[in-house]
């Protein structure tokens, strides 16, 4: 006379996973959407400066990206410790920073449909320790090239 | 004669149970390779570049507040050592000139900041500087904003009428100068 008998049709105990896959999915194509994969090596050691007034680059494919710092230890012996300019996954050649960065300037141009040209934006990821001779000369290559819209990039500060 | 079915005919299914597994290895892929570090940063405006010389007009005195950044990282407003921390206090008092003041701006229009650098100063002093001054503008526009229309001054939510009309008010002048070589890095 138990209360606690078994129920005759008594479910089965296992959960459904047939929407596994489909929850698995979701956070694929979530993962998808947001990943950026770092399409270069980085060369150069960059911790970007603390600051406030921050605006978000929206469109990563209008942006295109400048790393200024020193070269990291396993380029030290070759490239110094001066800090240098790298673009894609390359140094900029030394003596040769201005030529190069127009030209990589004009490169990432011709991947970009011309009307959404004037939207494009760089970059400069700058090492904080860095000092500001290499970005005035950056700076100039990029005038002259055209390439007006700039984004010194920084991280925002802890309060 | 009609074949007849034959019993153990398997059913007409492809086998899903490994279809999570490869999601599962799709996703730990790009799992492993995201990188949700958003580009963030202060947008700047640069010059266009010309070959000529720019001609110096005389611009009232009053209404420019310079700011020297030697290479070692100090900083020399309108001829007087400041601190980072008052710059940006500073430099509202500066544009907005509540008080009139007659050596301060005449009116928020007729500003202009004159931002000028050495090659040694380092860039994390130039960027903090730039975010003061940045700040101080956005300050002053967030202030304009609340009193104009009662809401905060918001780069993406504000409408663009709105934007504009306090961007004519208070526009931001920051020229910058070729920067000087007196501490470069060895």
């Amino acid at each position: 006379m138990s209360k606690f008998a078994k129920k005759r049709g008594k479910a089965d105990p296992s959960i459904s996973t047939a929407s596994l896959p489909d929850i698995i999915f979701m956070l694929l194509f979530f993962f998808m959407v947001v990943t950026k994969m770092r399409d270069s090596e980085l060369k150069v050691s960059v911790v970007t400066p603390f600051a406030t007034e921050l605006t978000k680059l929206e469109e990563k494919s209008l942006v295109n990206t400048i790393y200024i710092g020193r070269p990291s230890e396993k380029y030290k012996p070759v490239f110094g410790t001066k800090p240098r300019i790298q673009l894609n996954d390359k140094f900029a050649r030394y003596g040769a920073e201005e030529a190069d960065i127009r030209l990589f300037i004009e490169q990432f141009r011709t991947k970009v449909p011309e009307s959404r040209r004037p939207q494009i934006t760089s970059s400069l990821r700058v090492d904080g320790s860095v000092t500001m001779g290499v970005v005035a000369d950056t700076k100039t290559a990029l005038r002259k090239s055209g390439q007006l819209k700039v984004n010194y990039s920084a991280k925002r500060r802890p309060n | 004669m009609a074949k007849s079915k034959s019993k153990g005919r398997a059913k007409n299914e492809i086998n899903a149970s490994s279809m999570a597994d490869i999601a599962f290895l799709l996703l730990i892929f790009f799992l492993v390779t995201t990188t949700i570090v958003e580009d963030k940063g202060i947008t700047v405006k640069l010059p266009p570049w010309s070959d000529e010389k720019p001609d110096i007009t005389q611009l009232k005195s009053r209404n420019v507040y310079s700011v020297l950044v030697n290479a070692q990282n100090q900083l020399l407003v309108r001829g007087q050592p400041m601190g980072i921390r008052e710059l940006r206090a500073n430099a509202k008092e500066f544009i907005s000139n509540p008080t009139q003041r007659p050596d301060y701006a005449e009116k928020p229009t007729m500003a202009i900041i004159s931002l000028k650098n050495d090659r040694g100063t380092n860039y994390r002093t130039y960027l903090e500087v730039y975010n003061e001054l940045k700040g101080a503008y956005n300050e002053l526009w967030n202030e304009l904003s609340l009193r104009k229309y009662g809401v905060p001054y918001d780069e993406d939510k504000l409408p663009l009428a709105y934007r504009k009309a306090i961007k004519a008010e208070i526009p931001m002048v920051l020229s910058e100068a070729e920067p000087t070589a007196f501490g470069e890095e060895k």
